[in-house]
This record gives C-alpha cells, structure tokens and sequence, in this order.
C-alpha cells in the first residue's frame, strides 16, 4: 500500500464515555470517519452532540473523567490509543497540532506572546535565540502586522482575531500533518472570522496540512471543508462530501438543522422558521433504535428498535437512517405560542412613532482619556415595529441599548421620547411605568438570571415591581406569561441552574415582559443558543410582537438573524449610524462601502460564492478617530471612487440617498451602484 | 510602577498614621488612673503629679497625642514607665531576636506550606492529597501555645531532639545553633499556618492545571512535569502570595505566645510584661512597631503581585 492512501486521521469506531457520578455515560457512539493528506473534513452539530470530544479524542486528551471505550484512533496508520504517553507527545511536538475555541484562554496570561510560540521550537530542539526569531517568522506567516511588538505582548494585550492568529501560529509551528480545529472562530466579529478563514485556507493551500474542523455554524463548514459528518447525540448521523451534504440533505437532523436556520431573504413578514421539536438527549441515554426518534418528523415505529446502517446517497454520500430518501421532503415544524395578552393598550397604532432618540452621544472617560463611543445617533421606532441594530464589536451597539434604557445618561442635547412622553435621562428617574415600558433580555440567560429564586419568583417579582400586582396576582400572572412562552408548569418552581439554555432564554423574555412592555431591547439574545432553540425563540419573538404591538431593538451579530427579524436597520461603526434603512433596502443594496465589507463577509450556507470586500487593519480606536470620513482608512471604496481627498478630511452626513435609506458617505449613491455590480 | 509603589507607600502611612491614633486613645481611655495604677495606693499626691509630669500626663489628650507621634518621628520612642529607661533600649534587642525567630519561622512555614499545596494538587484525590488537607486543616485548629506546649513536652523533653529552651547557652551563640534552638518554635507556627496556606496553594494549582493555558502547553506535546513548572507555578502562586501576607499579622500574633512559652526574650515577652507592668509606653510603641512590620509586609505583598501579574503590572504603569 503506498503512503498516500493512508489517511492521515482515521476514527474506528470510536466510543467514548464519561464518568458521572460513578456511572460511565456514552459521549461519542460507534463514530468512524477519516481524513485524507490535505483533506479538511468538518464535523458539525448542536452543543452537546460529541463535536469537540472528537477533536480532544484524535489528540488523545480527554477530561480527567473521560475515557475511551472501544475502537481505535490511527494517525497516519498508528493507533494513537494504544500508544505510550512519551510517543503521544511526540506526535503533538511533530505532526498534529490543536487551535481552540477560545484563543483568549488558550495562551498562557502571564508569558509573553513571542515566548510562548519559541517554546513550540524549543520543545523540537531549537536554541532560544533561534527559537525566537522563528516565533518572529511564524507570527510573519499568519499576517500579523508589527510581530516584533506583538511579540513583547501579553495574552490581555492582544485583541481576539490577534490572539487567534498567534494560537494559529502556534500550531502550525510545528509543521503538523493534521491540524485540529474547534470552533476556532466562535465568539469573533464576522469581519474578523472571515479573515481569520482566509487565512486558514491560504495556508492550508500553502502547507497541505489535513484539518479537522469542528463548528456548529454550518455556514463556515460549508465554506472551509471537503467533506462533513453530522454529529447527534454521540453518532455520527450522516457524512458526505460538502456541495452533497447541503445540497441534498438526507437525515432528518441535518434537514432540521438546515431548515432552522434564517437565511437566504427570509423574513418574518411572510416565513416562519422551522425548529426541531424536543431537546438533545441526556448524556449516555441509551438508545436500542436510531438516536434521533424522540426530535423526528419521519418516525416509525421500527425506529425505535432497529438501529439504522449508514445507507449510501450516492457515491460520496451516506446517511444513519432508515428513510432517507424521504428526508428532504420531511413535512416542516412549525410551532405557535398562545401568550394571553393583557396590554391592549396599544394595539392598533401601526405606523405611529413610537421612540425617538434625537443627538444621543456619550463620552466616556478612561484614564484621563475622553471617549467619545456614541457620536450623534438619532432614530425613530414606531409600534410594533423592530430595529435591527449591527456592527463590529466596539460599535456601539450596546452602548445605544443602555442610553435608550437609562442605564447610562446621555450627554447634554440627547433626547430620549416614548409616546411622545420625554424620558429622565437615567433609570433611577423614571417612574415605574416608563422602566415597565422598556425591558431588555440578555445574550446570556445564566447571568441575567437570579440563579437562587425560582423561575416563578424571577418573573413574579417584576409583575409586582413593574405591575404593582400583589403577590398572589403576581404569580398567576407569572405561571400565565411563563406557559405563554412554553415554560412548562412542571418547570415553573424550579432554579434557572435545572433548566436548558433556550429555556432560560424563554423565562428571560418572561421576564422582561411581566410589565407588559412597549418596548424590548434584545441583546444578542440568541448569540448563546443552538441553531434549532434559536429559531424557536425568534419565533416566539415574532409571535409577541404580532399580539401585543411590542416594538424590538435588535442587537445581534448574525446578519441573517438580523435580517429575518428586523423591519429598518442601523449599521453602526465606531458610535455613527453609518447606514439607516428598512432590512429590504440594507441588505439588498447599493450598499454603504461599511455595510458591503460587513455583508459579504458572512459565510454563505446556501454555498454561493461572494467574492469578499475586505475591511483592511483593525476598527481605530474611538479615543482617536481617523480625521474625515471615520471609515476611511478601513474604506474598501475609497481608493479610485475620485473623493479620496474629501473622504480623508470631511466628514459625511448621514443623506437620505434614496426615500427611506439613509448613509454617511461622500460617494454618491449611483457610484456605488455602479461600483457593487 | 513607581507611581504605584509611592501611591502605596503614602497609603501605608496613612494607616500607620491611623493605628498610631487609634493605639493612643485606646490605651487612654482605658478605666483608672494610669499614674495611681502604676505607682500604687501608697503614692502621694505630689507623687502622682510628679509622674505625670515626667511622662508628660498633665498636657492635654490632644498635646499628648501630638507629642507622642512628633517623639516618633524623630525616633524617640519615649520613656519606660517600668524600666525608667529609653523604650528603644528594651525594644529594640526584644525586635532582633524577634525577626530571627520570624525569619526562621518565615522559610520554614512558607516553602513547606507551598511544596505541600503543590504536591497535594498534583494527586488530586488521592491518599496523599488527602493527608496534607486534612492533615493540614485539623493540625489548624490547635492553637500555636498548645502545639508549642505539646512539642515541648514530646520531642523536647521525652525524646530530647530538640532543645526546649528557644535561647542557647551563652558557650555557643553560633548562628547555626542559634537557629537550631529556633526551629521547634517555629513548627508549632508551621503546623497553625500550613493548613491555610496550603490549601490556597492547593487551590490555586488546580485551577492552573485545569487551565486552557496548561492544555495548550500539553498538546504542545510538553511533558507534564515540564508543563508545570513553566505554567502552572507561576500563575498558581498569585493568590497564594496574597494569603501569606495576609498571615503575616497572625505570625506576629503567633511569635507573641510562643515567645512566652519558650522563654524567649522577643517582642511578644517585652510586650506581654508591659501588659503586666501596665507600661503603656512600651505598649503603644510595640504596637506601632509590629503594624509597621504589617504594612511593610503587605506592602512587599502588593509589589510582587504587581511584577508577577503583567495584568495588574501594565494597569499600574498606565
């Protein structure tokens, strides 16, 4: 056998299981796939599924409670399991490298950055001084601007595509044959994800290195693998060549999983979002038949007691069930709420004002420095409708949700108007009803969450706040509004702790509207949530809305999730609304150049290729803006539009370049028209 | 970094400053008449008046107050009400011998406490880790002049390995044996403070090795060992820095019950017989004295955790 059709990475039927509490609970069920030299296979699937189990597994290092049960793991042939501890180490100095979900962490906070990428060298056997000029180089090959200075760094020092990029660098140092990745752009900003994605294609190309890539965004995997496995409950469900998979999907998870997600226009004006019904299974259920009976749409009764071959698609293509070929037509999941409403207060005012925001700014002071974050921001939100707000990390984005709140004070000239009512500057001010008539849910339900009241007491206490209800009151309002979100009365005397992560969301929303709000800031409320709990609760969003008149703020960094939910969007960079306009015109063009680089930055699940405008460097600093157009250094339209000199010293109003669609920038509309066709 | 250390500086005199305030009213209200107290019921009036002058008691609570902080200042720590000498000349001998007991006390407690924490987190679970934490935490609750009593009576006395007196004979005064004759103090210290300090360690270890940072170095293909000493220790002995100087207040506290039962003629003798005698001169400077060995401590504490710690290091150089 030659050496080239050895994979470099093969699962056998690998099992692995965790120790809970004296009882062995199966993580990883019978899994078997492998990768080719140069091959980058993608696993995908929900949290909890066994993803990055896997990836720990194919580099041997498992949780002190985590063992390996059955089957084998061969790197190049060798069965790693078996292996001494000694060779293990080996192969982790030489030939398979691991990059991390969360780069912050990964690196070492009292170690200086440079240092920490010789000792990879040095563990080869490399001086220190050559060492450290090779850490150089290899900060050089991952584009990192300056590598001397960012060398001196430490972890905190370094923002999260720059620590990314260092951990990137780190594993590839060892010229490694497999490169394990575990959702190694989660948590980064869509422009940062796309290059740190570019940039692991760019050397992937350069190197040849087989990859493991682990996601649950199935947009990135789409872009970034040869092949994908669908992971569920610990089994690998389906496995096919990428343009396959997503084409024709043929396991009724991965049909639910593509279904839920908000893509390609939809709206909810006129498409629901599909869910998965049910939850994941606890770890180590055991299963006699298919593990997905309890979520499917398609299930029969022997189901339930024939476990499913892996059945061929086609060629490339395979599935764990036992009706593929029904799969793709599987009937759709579509869930309704029945939230008894008991505003009424403002039903029918379609189209009215309902909050204005006029000159809103805010200076903050950090050691000694002023700060100007939010810079003159003024919009109009009417009844029941939702403003999507989006941009990079440090936009402003929630800044702009605390000044609507009163959680910060704006600075002197912003107005903040509800129903045509002036509004204290901060919260302390404003009487009950105005905090009842403004309420936020969090990105994450766990710290919002009073973890030692129960999930009846959380909500009960804001209807008695926010309602002036009495106690009694206040909890059949509770129980009311908590079964109106499908919080289940069995769950309702329960802590947040018991309870799933879209559940607590729901309690949350609960939460927020015991004061039967007119308004509602989301805060990147499903940022946390798995694909299928996400569509369940915009949905449930959705659904509010379309009873009570609720009007949304919308914060979110998923710009399909924006576009499904929201009917006008603001596009925020460095505190200025930079692009204003209803969802239709933002995202369907022309665009402002900030707006376009933004877009096309997201990966496509649909499989279209977009050619991606790049936003060169790194969002200034508000402390410092860039003099003219804040944009401009950054601008991927400014170079040959024929404005650079007044881009570079004026800065653009925001135009109404079109009826309804406003943007802060000197090219004219038609330029860029033209330009983004 | 200097602004941080000057900035901590004006804040430890303050706090001595404060102590010296608060040491002086306190002994001041205490009930009685100190002049009658100390002199007796046979004193005369003219006596009394007589004593009071001397030691400046006829001024006002205020006067006394200036007077005494300008006196230590200028490094006069006033008179003896006991001795009728210089408190410097009783207090300053009583201070060395006391900072040689510490200093043993100090390197016996502090790397024994460490290697323990450390070796007690590397076998997590196991029967030696169990021993050091329990070991540790029931050696804790006797209180130091229990331990120094039993030690003394046992290996002092029965099996004679060590010395029971803290304080050699005047033929050999050599450092060595000087410290010999320190060392059963100090582990009746060791066994109060290991426990604490050990745990923390113990604490601060676990979470290091559970760390992303310590993964990161294994699947770098790092040997363990390696692995922890280069990123484990470091970060793990942050917190335990924190918590030693945090005991130093206790040490002292420790080397005043010790001293006694060892009849060793240290700070905490001087200042348990100026209780005695009722010399509050003595009283009011040892106090002073051992809050300024706190806060130079704490001080020293701040400092390394400052240079250790490059988060807190560039925070403080901003």
């Amino acid at each position: 056998m030659s050496a080239t059709n050895i994979p470099t990475l093969e699962l056998r039927s690998l099992e692995v299981a965790y120790t809970v509490r004296g009882i062995d609970r199966e993580v990883l069920r019978d899994v078997s796939f492998s990768i080719a030299p140069g091959e980058a296979y993608g696993l995908v699937g929900e949290s909890g599924c066994g993803k990055s189990t896997a990836a720990f597994a194919a580099m041997r290092y498992l949780p002190r409670n985590g063992k390996i049960t059955g089957g084998a793991i061969f790197f190049e042939g060798k069965n790693i399991v078996e292996m001494a501890d000694d060779e293990v180490s080996g192969l982790r100095r030489s030939a398979i490298s691991m990059v991390y979900q969360n780069p912050a962490t990964a690196l070492n906070p009292t170690i200086r950055v440079g240092d920490q990428v010789a000792e990879v060298f040095q563990l080869s056997g490399v001086s220190k001084s050559d060492s450290l000029a090779m850490a150089q180089a290899a900060l050089v090959q991952v584009q990192i601007a300056d590598p001397a200075q960012v060398m001196r760094r430490y972890a905190h020092q370094l923002s999260g595509g720059m620590a990314q990029r260092v951990v990137i660098a780190m594993a590839l140092a060892s010229n490694p044959r497999l490169l394990v990745m575990d959702e190694p752009t989660t948590g980064l900003d869509a422009t940062v994800e796309a290059e740190v994605l570019d940039l692991v294609r760019e050397l992937r190309r350069d190197t040849g290195t087989a990859v493991l890539f682990i996601s649950h965004n199935l947009g990135v995997i789409r872009n970034m693998c040869d092949r994908v496995g669908v992971l569920y409950a610990g089994a690998l469900v389906e496995q096919g060549a990428t343009a396959d998979l997503f084409n024709n999907p043929s396991h009724p998870y991965t049909v639910g999983l593509l279904r839920c997600i908000p893509r390609g226009g939809l709206h909810k004006s006129a498409d629901r979002l599909d869910t998965i019904p049910g939850t994941p299974p606890a770890l180590g259920t055991h299963f006699d038949g298919c593990v997905f009976v309890d979520r499917c749409a398609l299930v029969e009764d022997k189901c339930r007691t024939v476990q499913p071959q892996m059945v061929n698609v086609s060629d490339s293509h395979v599935a764990r069930c036992l009706n593929s070929d029904k799969a793709s037509a599987m009937p759709r999941s579509i869930e309704q709420i029945e939230y008894a409403s008991q505003s009424g207060i403002h039903a029918t005012h379609n189209g009215d004002t309902l909050l204005s925001i006029n000159h809103l700014s805010k200076v903050f002071t950090q050691d000694g420095h002023k700060v100007q974050v939010i810079n003159d921001v003024s919009f109009n939100l009417g009844f029941g409708e939702t403003l999507g707000l989006v941009g990079e990390s440090g936009s402003g984005k929630t800044t702009i949700a605390k000044l609507v709140l009163g959680l910060v004070s704006p600075e002197e000239g912003g107005v903040v108007t509800l129903d045509g009512k002036g509004l204290a500057k901060t919260l302390n001010r404003r009487d009950v009803h105005d905090v009842g008539a403004m309420q936020i849910v969090f990105q994450n339900p766990d710290q919002a969450l009073n973890r030692r009241h129960s999930v009846t007491r959380i909500v009960g206490r804001a209807v008695e706040r926010l309602r002036g209800f009495n106690v009694s009151d206040a909890i059949d309002r509770a129980h009311e509004l908590l079964s109106g979100m499908r919080v289940e009365a069995s769950l309702h005397s329960v802590r947040p702790v018991q309870l799933s992560g879209g559940l607590k969301q729901r309690v949350a929303i609960s939460r927020a509207f015991a004061g039967s709000p007119q308004i509602v800031v989301c805060d990147e409320p499903t940022s946390a949530l798995d694909v299928s709990v996400q569509a369940a609760i915009l949905n449930l969003l959705v659904d509010l809305q379309k009873q009570d008149q609720t009007s949304f703020i919308f914060i979110s960094h998923d710009l399909g999730v924006v576009r499904y939910i929201s009917d006008r969007i603001a596009v925020l960079y460095l505190g200025r609304v930079v692009e204003f306009g209803t969802s239709q015109r933002v995202f369907n063009g022309p665009f402002h150049p900030y707006t376009e680089a933004l877009l096309s930055s997201v990966p496509n699940v649909d499989g279209t290729i977009r050619k991606r405008i790049p936003l060169t460097g790194v969002v200034p600093s508000p402390s410092n803006p860039p003099s003219g157009c804040v944009l401009n250094p950054r601008c991927p339209r400014k170079v040959g539009s024929g404005y650079e000199s007044l881009c570079e010293s004026e800065e653009p109003d925001l135009n109404e370049v079109e009826p309804g669609h406003f943007m802060r920038c000197h090219i004219p509309v038609a330029k860029l028209k033209q330009l983004q066709s | 970094m200097k602004q941080f250390i000057l900035k901590r500086l004006g804040l430890s005199v303050v706090t001595v400053f404060l102590v010296a305030v608060i040491v002086f009213f306190l002994t001041h209200i205490l009930p009685g008449n100190v002049a009658r107290q100390y002199l007796g019921r046979g004193a005369t009036e003219e006596d009394l008046a007589e004593f009071r002058r001397v030691f400046g008691l006829d001024r006002s609570l205020l006067a006394q107050l200036f007077g005494w902080i300008g006196d230590l200042l200028h490094g006069d720590l006033g008179q003896s009400m006991q001795y009728r000498g210089p408190v410097s000349d009783i207090l300053l001998p009583a201070i060395g011998y006391s900072s040689k007991l510490a200093c043993v006390a100090f390197f016996l407690i502090v790397p024994i406490s460490i290697a323990g924490g450390v070796i007690a987190a590397m076998n997590r679970g196991k029967k030696i880790d169990r021993a050091i934490t329990v070991g540790g935490l029931s050696a804790a609750v006797i209180p130091e002049f229990v331990w120094a009593i039993v030690l003394v009576l046992t290996v002092g006395v029965t099996f004679q390995i060590f010395p029971v007196s803290a304080f050699p004979d005047e033929d050999n005064r050599s450092i060595l044996n000087q410290i010999w004759h320190l060392i059963l103090p100090s582990i009746s210290l060791l066994l109060v403070l290991f426990g604490y300090i050990a745990r923390i360690t113990r604490a601060g270890v676990i979470e290091a090795l559970e760390s992303d940072y310590m993964r990161t170095a294994v699947l770098k293909g790092m040997t363990r060992r390696k692995a922890v000493s280069k990123h484990v220790l470091r970060n793990a002995l942050l917190p335990t820095i924190a918590v030693i100087a945090s005991q130093i207040p206790y040490l002292i506290g420790g080397l005043i019950a010790v001293e006694i039962v060892f009849n060793y003629p240290g700070f905490g003798t001087i200042l348990k017989g100026a209780v005695d005698a009722r010399d509050y001169s003595v009283l009011q400077s040892g106090v002073i004295v051992s809050s300024l060995v706190i806060v130079v401590f704490q001080l020293i504490a701040d400092i390394l955790f400052a240079v250790l710690n490059p988060r807190i290091r560039q925070k403080v150089t901003e």
